[in-house]
């Protein structure tokens, strides 16, 4: 009876000690404490998303998000990656209480979705698969309808606030033109003055540059900036490498429903290797010196012989060229393309004009 | 105008918490504010504007037809509808007459068309999903969307009969009025007898508006919903005419419809109002709870 006894106390505890070791990794749960996410600022408790075994199985039978472990720090702009149809879409919606999970939890700012989605809902802002409004409707009377349904919100300061969202956006000058009339780069922006119609702790933005001019991006590229001095995450979702790029500290990037990638730029240029590329008019000596060093994947092309640089230092390499008389032109070992990085974790290209 | 005290309180709003708005004193009710946003909604709608205009023309034009007619019919071998024998001699019937005719299409087309577009319609243009995220609560957005196709309702059924005491007054001569029983009751009691029958088509409408806000959590195209809505209400009145679904008659959501006739005579048939009540309320109950267990449980993918 005791030795039974103590038998099944030990393998209950070790079952029970397993979910708990794993949870730091997953991303841990509001109950964590004080122990902040790695880059998030100090006095900041918890990260402001964090997602464990998150799936959502439509009901065709379509698998359109895969055990998902997101982990948000708090004070970040996370850049959401991947192709279109990688699940970046439905995995906002779950945030956001709009689509339930199949199973998985989702904390957004230490509160559970959508369990307490009414309580933590209002201290998110977001964008969700492009603009929606009231055709019909004046940009403000579209953000009062907005602003109408939050039980939360003061109405009497409601007018305040609408003007303030606009005028952060631009849009004030316009916002007696119905929605109808609103250009797309208007109407992104009128989506992103929803978001901005009161204080928040966290913003998510999916495509918020989808089908925007080049002027347009960097309008709503601008806008993330200056949303995010403010000590607000922000996280935004792209297909476009190029966006994130400039703005993000953080990245995520999804494929196929999974999580093929978590953590800062730097994380992720590391996860590339360096190459080393010399220019010479003599290719076939400076292959067979790069071979003689030991380097690995050496391409030659016109005038050019490129190789990964591996433990290699670059003055090492050069001096050994000029030794075997190869004539060195141009030595250079350019930063990994981000670009490349990304097709190799996701599989296929980005499209680069939506 | 609202700009002094509007500018006056900002500086407030960010030193306090965001949680700490929702407790300030005399604001207006987040329900209500959410209720009147959607009435705004519906009764700015031009769509819904040119609904209720139709349901004003359509009594002025029976009126007038009505009115060129009387001469001719004298003999009274028209069709023999007791209504339009009373009105030659009171514009009040009017009312009755149009309640009557437009019952069977045009009041169900009103209602069919905005509670049907309640939730298809913002799923349709995707602003649901903004409301959600708001969030306005699903249990709460739906609450207030019924609100309103309820509204709706009753305002349809009071233009109807507005347009029709206008019409009647200016066409027919106004007095006591004589019921289907053949009575005589004073105006004033004629007019609110004309009440009671608003209210109770009104009831019928607000049953009809359930079934069209259930149909609608389904669906993301509004033209859709309407649609079912409508022919709903048609296959209804059509098996209610047909003596051999009698069995089924009294549970048919149309069937009671024209039961406001009991108003118009002496006594009062109260048992048949109440039947029709009831069947409303089981409606109302049943459809709303409908609703509510699709729309608090859905994916909103739209």
């Amino acid at each position: 009876m005791s030795t039974a006894g103590t038998g099944t106390d030990a393998g209950t505890g070790a079952e029970a000690a397993a979910p708990g070791a794993g949870a730091p990794e997953a991303g841990a749960g509001p109950d964590a404490g004080p122990r902040a996410g790695p880059a998030g600022p100090p006095g900041l408790p918890g990260p402001a998303i964090t997602t464990s075994g998150l799936t959502k199985r439509f009901r065709g039978g379509q698998l359109a998000v895969d055990d998902l472990g997101l982990a948000v720090p708090r004070g970040s702009i996370y850049g959401f990656l991947g192709p279109n149809g990688s699940g970046k879409t439905t995995t906002i919606r779950m945030l956001l209480g709009l689509v339930y999970p199949t199973r998985g939890r989702v904390s957004l700012l230490g509160e559970p979705v959508p369990g307490a989605a009414a309580r933590v809902l209002p201290r998110v802002g977001s964008l969700v698969e492009g603009p929606a409004f009231y055709p019909y409707l004046s940009g403000r009377a579209n953000l009062a309808r907005m602003d109408a349904a939050d039980r939360t919100a003061d109405p009497r300061t409601a007018a305040a606030r609408i003007d303030a969202a606009l005028d952060r956006v631009g849009l004030l000058s316009a916002a007696k033109k119905r929605y109808r009339a609103y250009s797309l780069g208007m109407k992104q922006r009128l989506a992103i003055a929803t978001g901005l119609l009161r204080p928040r702790e966290l913003i998510i933005l999916d495509e918020p540059t989808n089908g925007l001019d080049p002027q347009g991006t960097r309008e709503v590229r601008g806008l993330i900036r200056e949303i995010a001095t403010d000590g607000v995450t922000v996280l935004v979702s792209s297909h476009l490498l190029a966006e994130v790029e400039q703005i993000c500290t953080h990245v995520g990037v999804m494929r196929t429903g999974r999580l093929v990638f978590q953590g800062t730029l730097d994380e992720l240029r590391g996860q590339g290797s360096r190459r080393v590329v010399i220019r010479t008019t003599q290719p076939g000596e400076a292959a067979a010196t790069l071979t003689a060093l030991g380097l690995a994947d050496i391409r030659s092309a016109d005038g050019e012989v490129s190789a990964q640089l591996a433990d290699q230092s670059p003055e090492r390499i050069c001096r050994e060229l000029v030794l075997a008389g190869v004539g060195v032109a141009g030595l250079d070992t350019p930063r990994p393309n981000l670009e490349d990085l990304f097709v190799g974790l996701t599989g296929e290209g980005f499209d680069v004009d939506g | 105008m609202s700009t002094a005290e509007a500018t006056a309180v900002p500086p407030a709003t960010p030193g306090g918490p965001a949680g700490q708005l929702a407790r300030a004193p005399g604001a207006v009710p987040g329900w209500l504010r959410l209720f009147r946003s959607e009435l705004r909604l519906v009764f700015r709608r031009l769509r819904n504007l040119a609904l209720l205009a139709v349901l004003a023309a359509l009594p002025v034009l029976l009126g007038i037809a009505l009115r060129l007619a009387a001469p001719r019919g004298d003999g009274g071998g028209d069709a023999g509808s007791s209504f339009i024998s009373q009105l030659a001699g009171n514009g009040v019937f009017l009312a009755f007459i149009a309640i009557t005719l437009m019952i069977a299409l045009v009041l169900p087309l009103a209602v069919a068309v905005v509670s049907g577009d309640s939730v298809a319609g913002e799923a349709g243009l995707g602003t649901l999903r903004y409301l959600l995220t708001v969030p306005a609560g699903r249990a709460r957005l739906l609450a207030a969307k019924y609100a309103a196709i309820v509204v709706f309702g009753l305002s349809a059924c009071c233009v109807v009969v507005a347009a029709s005491l206008a019409t009647g007054a200016a066409l027919f001569p106004i007095g006591p009025v004589t019921l289907l029983s053949g009575n005589t009751v004073p105006l004033g009691q004629g007019l609110l007898r004309v009440l009671f029958v608003t209210l109770y088509v009104a009831a019928a409408m607000a049953a009809l508006g359930a079934i069209g806000l259930a149909v609608s959590t389904f669906t993301e195209h509004p033209i859709g919903a309407i649609a079912a809505v409508l022919v709903l209400a048609v296959v209804s009145e059509i098996a209610d005419n047909i003596p051999q679904f009698g069995a089924v008659h009294p549970y048919l959501p149309s069937h009671w419809w024209l039961f406001f006739d009991s108003l118009l005579r002496t006594p009062i048939a109260t048992s048949d109002l109440l039947h029709g009540l009831l069947s409303f309320g089981v409606y109302v109950v049943i459809f709303c709870s409908i609703a509510w267990a699709r729309f608090t449980s859905t994916d909103v993918t739209a």
